[in-house]
């Protein structure tokens, strides 16, 4: 094996052929979800198909968490990223947590990270945001 | 009054703060009484006791009527986030609007002091040994701080932001002279947890808790309750003339979810739900919100109390930062809002709140605000929001009679 196995911290994040993340799409009113769905929140029906959300997009909120539950390291930076008109939450990353580096409207790319490797050998792979 | 209007007949709340030697059934006994007394009624009036607790055990409303009454009457347990207390005065209002009793009791109490941080739990968060998809989204591992953050005053820092995002003029410095002007309106509030009024140097300089909120910016966690006694025209009617002089006539209640929205379950929207209920509201009362002399809001969060300028409709569409910095929402200005110091000063016992901004405004309304009181105030809006999402809005005006 010459490469280690790897899995995503959450399955709407899919890492082949290159890492994106996958929402459901009701295909009735087109309203997009990323988690297991039982119907529509919106139309009611119950028919999704997957579909792929562009990797770019624009902050459109923000904060600069100082203080969090025991065990999460702070500070970072939650948002909500605008990638083509899907709403992602994620935290933007590979740039200083302070408002000097991190403003609303600023262009971000989707980008990976390990969690480090479990006792099995599976490697978990997360994302964030990094500036574009 | 016509038959089928609601009142509030007697409202009472705690002082807020930390009331260590008493637990939630003791508060809640305190502020059910005090309403009973305010309103010249007794346990053995009451037809229905809706009963608000969120953080205790279950079962509230039984263990409150071991203590002040155990008439048999139906209890309802009512758990609706920060809207709890509102909605146990719903579920009373709407016994009572359905001709099933005469007159209803709302309580909410909550123990809070000390809490710490909401949302996103104060439980350690720790990766196990195997990565094993489990949930909604097939997380791995905890995902609070690594997607985004669960804690409250980081989710309403979100709402403050994305409202600047869309309309533009949002700063760190904007939300501090909204926590500014509460902090200073607490100071003539003796129930507030806190009357410490602070400088802006104070509340910028104060601990970071999720920018831009500080901790000043937060709502303080405490201890207290709250209660209401509601019955209908048809039974004012009946009652002495100063019961028929200090009801207050609820004039519309209200209580909505969320409707889906786009990104609504990436980002909690709390202001569709919001504009909504005070749609609705505002045309049950046959009210505008220029015709209110005073509004309680929910500032769990300064960056939060920006928004629901606009969600109430006390603005245009995209004004809200013009409506503050014009100075209408200080208590001299032309819509004062949370002149009781909010839920930043005040404090935030949850299930209390709901009924506690309603205890507000009618004390206003009856003219008994003493230091504080809003100069010949007669209509007045009390809103709160819980995340999930519920929102409550009330809107309440001075007896006729």
């Amino acid at each position: 094996m010459s490469t280690a196995q790897q899995i995503p911290l959450v399955s709407y994040l899919h890492l082949t052929p290159s890492p994106h993340l996958v929402a459901n799409e009701c295909t009735s009113c087109g309203a997009r979800f990323f988690d297991r769905r039982n119907a529509c929140a919106g139309c009611f029906q119950t028919e999704f198909r997957p579909v792929d959300i562009p990797t770019t997009g624009v902050l459109k909120a923000f904060t600069i968490v100082a203080f969090a539950a025991p065990g999460v390291p702070v500070p970072f930076v939650a948002g909500i990223v605008d990638c083509g008109g899907t709403s992602v939450r994620g935290n933007v990353i590979n740039t200083d947590p302070t408002p000097e580096k991190v403003s609303l409207g600023m262009k971000l790319r989707l980008a990976t990270y390990s969690l480090g490797t479990d006792d099995e050998g599976v490697e978990a792979i997360g994302f964030g945001f990094e500036p574009a | 009054m016509a038959t089928d209007d609601i009142y509030i007949l007697g409202i009472s709340m705690t002082k807020f703060g930390k009331h260590a030697d008493k637990d939630i059934v003791d508060l809640g006994a305190e502020a059910a009484m005090a309403a009973l007394r305010d309103g010249g009624v007794s346990m053995r009036d009451m037809g229905i006791l809706a009963a608000g607790n969120l953080m205790g055990a279950g079962g509230y409303g039984q263990q409150l009527q071991k203590q002040i009454g155990q008439t048999g009457i139906p209890v309802y347990n009512v758990s609706n986030a920060c809207a709890t207390g509102a909605t146990a005065l719903r579920t009373a209002i709407m016994a009572v609007k359905s001709g099933e009793v005469r007159m209803g009791l709302a309580v909410g109490a909550e123990k809070l002091a000390g809490a710490g941080l909401l949302g996103g739990g104060g439980q350690g968060k720790k990766d196990s040994n195997k990565w094993e998809p489990k949930g909604r989204y097939g997380a791995v591992a905890p995902t609070d701080g690594r997607i985004g953050t669960d804690t409250m005053p980081g989710t309403f820092a979100q709402v403050g932001m994305e409202y600047g995002h869309k309309y533009g003029g949002v700063s760190f410095e904007l939300f501090a002279k909204i926590s500014e002007k509460n902090h200073a309106h607490s100071t003539l509030n003796p129930m507030a947890a806190y009357q410490k009024r602070f400088t802006l140097e104070e509340i910028m300089g104060d601990m970071m808790i999720a920018y831009p909120n500080t901790r000043p910016m937060c709502s303080a966690n405490c201890d207290g309750a709250a209660a209401a006694v509601v019955t209908s025209g048809e039974v004012l009617k009946t009652l002495s003339a100063d019961q028929r002089r200090r009801a207050i006539k609820v004039s519309a209640s209200v209580l909505t979810t969320d409707p889906y929205q786009e990104a609504c379950q990436i980002l909690p929207d709390v202001n569709t739900l919001t504009r909504n209920a005070a749609t609705i509201a505002y045309e049950q009362a046959g009210v505008s919100p220029t015709d209110l002399d005073l509004v309680e809001l929910h500032d769990c969060f300064a960056t939060a109390e920006l928004v629901h300028y606009d969600n109430l409709m006390l603005c245009p569409e995209g004004g809200a930062v013009d409506f503050f910095m014009s100075g209408a929402p200080w208590r001299d200005g032309k819509t004062p809002v949370n002149v009781s110091g909010g839920l930043q000063s005040k404090g935030h016992p949850i299930s209390a709140t709901g009924i506690a901004n309603i205890w507000e405004i009618c004390h206003h309304l009856r003219g008994e605000a003493g230091d504080r009181q809003i100069k010949d105030a007669k209509v007045g809006l009390a809103h709160v929001i819980g995340l999930g999402s519920a929102c409550g809005v009330h809107i309440l005006e001075r007896s006729a009679a």
